[in-house]
């Protein structure tokens, strides 16, 4: 559609004015908010023994969740791809949960699972195994809200490689852990950093579950986004900001990266 | 977060790399445990924990009027929100396919802001700009408006990335035999345009309203827990400080099953535009939907 100057120039002003003010405003006012006084005040919450140990654990899960969800979110793309089966639609249909499911439902859900009326609580109590309000809980929440995004990248990009160049693998000698190696893994592997990017921010920047089943502990069970709302709770805006722009940061991170990807993936 | 690809997996053709009869087995295993232990095992924990005292309990709890009202909040600010993003996502998904000014690269990327900025951060920035100290002298925090604001925020990108992708695979040829037999701008769009992004804009709302539904973290500060602005999620929250888990989880039940029926509706409208000769592929409300066109390339 050619529009005419007239309503290409409202559909420019209506479209480019929402995103400013959505999006563009909020994101250069945190940036100005947080070294409105200097670096000094975000750096120094930052800093403090809580934020470290904030910044840690949110480190932490990431390295838990992010390459148990990497390995698994391959797999299971592979077996939806390359292995029909009648049940796989049920798998297909699980693996969306996660993305329309509210986050306190899932923190909830696991607090059920694992608290002391839970159907595990015997087993786990004789065991002295502490699930709930500590690091093992916080990483299952966390696994559980990124589940999705790698296989969910990861399927597409299976599909349209094909299988020619494996079976032509195969045909030479090479066995289906080679094929997978060598051809496979190399072909998909834009796709797949694109899903790892997507998990880790939503590791990095999970708070719904998060809360519910961590007890937000200062300097035990808290993580970055869960420290900016205590040092919001208790009116420390410094350090509310500084954990915020240090978020925001990686958020920017996040965007660049999948930018760069989805020119690669394309190339 | 939230976003995502909602493509079924149809395997396109046999062969390639194939594990052996035993491994395929393994793996499926593997995967099938994996994906009960970490997602369904909880998902059943709750459920039953929300249906424990019986149907008669269940429903009281839902129907009690502070749970009703957070209920309905949530349902009416959702579906505002979508309806306001659903106008708004589809110009951005016009500008970024067909216009070209300057920054457009720029304001392509930042379209999935809100896919990657943590919910928290999103309210803490809401809440200084938009409430008591707002610079610009607007005070909205606390109301219902602040629950609208915020998951206007966390919604936009799933409605933009839904439509972008047909907007762009679109033959432009029926569009242009349109214009030349005499068809305005508006008709074009109305009766060209609007039909075939309607599988994207469908699935992409309702995503984003799925979305919606659960939103937490944004609204945490900004709207608050206020008598009119308790959204289901900030309700379910305070039930479980509160030591009601029943409660909470009878909500929470009616918020699955909201959230279940939203993506039964993306799975149907994925249907039909296979159906129709649209890859499902066209379909991906997320922010690898761009495709191949790349916004500021195509």
């Amino acid at each position: 559609m050619t529009a005419n100057p007239a309503s290409r120039w409202t559909l420019r002003i209506l479209g480019l004015g929402y995103i400013l003010l959505l999006l563009l405003i909020p994101l250069g006012f945190i940036f100005y908010k947080t070294f409105e006084h200097g670096i000094a005040p975000p750096l120094d919450a930052i800093t403090s023994p809580d934020g470290l140990h904030a910044l840690k654990l949110t480190l932490l899960t990431v390295a838990i969740a992010v390459p148990l969800n990497t390995v698994f979110g391959i797999g299971c793309a592979l077996l939806l791809v390359r292995h029909r089966f009648r049940g796989n639609f049920l798998i297909d249909a699980a693996i969306n949960l996660p993305f329309a499911i509210s986050p306190i439902v899932i923190g909830l859900s696991l607090f059920l699972l694992y608290g002391t009326t839970g159907w595990f609580e015997p087993a786990l109590a004789e065991a002295g195994i502490k699930i709930l309000f500590s690091v093992p809980g916080m990483v299952l929440a966390c696994i559980f809200v990124s589940l999705p995004f790698v296989v969910r990248e990861t399927v597409p990009v299976l599909q349209e490689i094909g299988t020619e160049q494996e079976q032509a693998a195969s045909t030479l000698g090479a066995n289906a852990w080679q094929t997978f190696w060598r051809v496979t893994l190399p072909a998909i592997r834009w796709g797949v950093a694109y899903g790892v990017v997507l998990t880790t921010a939503r590791v990095l920047g999970e708070f719904g579950a998060v809360s519910v089943v961590s007890g937000s502990i200062s300097g035990q069970t808290q993580t970055l986004p869960l420290f900016v709302e205590k040092q919001y709770e208790n009116f420390n805006l410094p350090g509310a900001f500084g954990a915020s722009v240090l978020l925001a940061l990686l958020a920017l991170m996040t965007l660049l990266a999948m930018n760069l990807l989805k020119r690669k993936e394309d190339a | 977060m939230e976003a995502g690809t909602l493509t079924s997996s149809r395997a396109p053709r046999a062969g390639g790399l194939r594990l052996p009869g035993v491994g395929a087995g393994v793996g499926r295993g593997m995967v099938v445990l994996y994906l009960s232990l970490i997602v369904l095992l909880p998902l059943a924990a709750l459920t039953s924990q929300g249906l424990s005292d019986g149907l008669g309990h269940f429903w009281q709890q839902v129907t009690q009027p502070q749970a009703l009202k957070s209920l309905k909040l949530t349902l009416v600010a959702s579906l505002v929100v979508v309806i306001v993003n659903g106008f708004f996502g589809t110009i951005l998904a016009w500008l970024l396919v067909r216009d070209e000014f300057p920054g457009k690269s720029v304001v392509n990327a930042v379209i999935d802001l809100p896919f990657a900025l943590p919910t928290i951060v999103a309210s803490l920035i809401l809440i200084e700009l938009w409430g008591n100290k707002s610079p610009f002298g607007v005070h909205i925090a606390g109301t219902p408006a602040a629950v609208v604001v915020a998951l206007m925020f966390v919604t936009l990108p799933f409605i933009v990335r839904a439509v972008q992708p047909l907007l762009m695979e679109m033959d432009r040829e029926m569009e242009e035999a349109a214009a030349s037999l005499g068809a305005g701008g508006f008709t074009v769009f109305r009766r060209i345009i609007f039909p075939n992004l309607l599988p994207g804009l469908g699935a992409g709302i309702a995503l984003a309203y799925a979305r919606a539904l659960g939103e937490y973290g944004s609204v945490l500060l900004f709207a608050g827990g206020l008598a009119n602005t308790t959204v289901s999620s900030v309700f379910i929250k305070q039930q479980i400080e509160s030591g009601n888990e029943t409660g909470a989880a009878a909500v929470s039940v009616v918020l699955l099953f909201c959230s279940l029926l939203c993506l039964a509706i993306v799975s149907l409208i994925q249907r039909w535009a296979v159906r129709h000769d649209r890859s499902s592929s066209e379909l991906i409300p997320t922010p690898a939907a761009e495709g191949s066109g790349h916004g500021d390339g195509a």
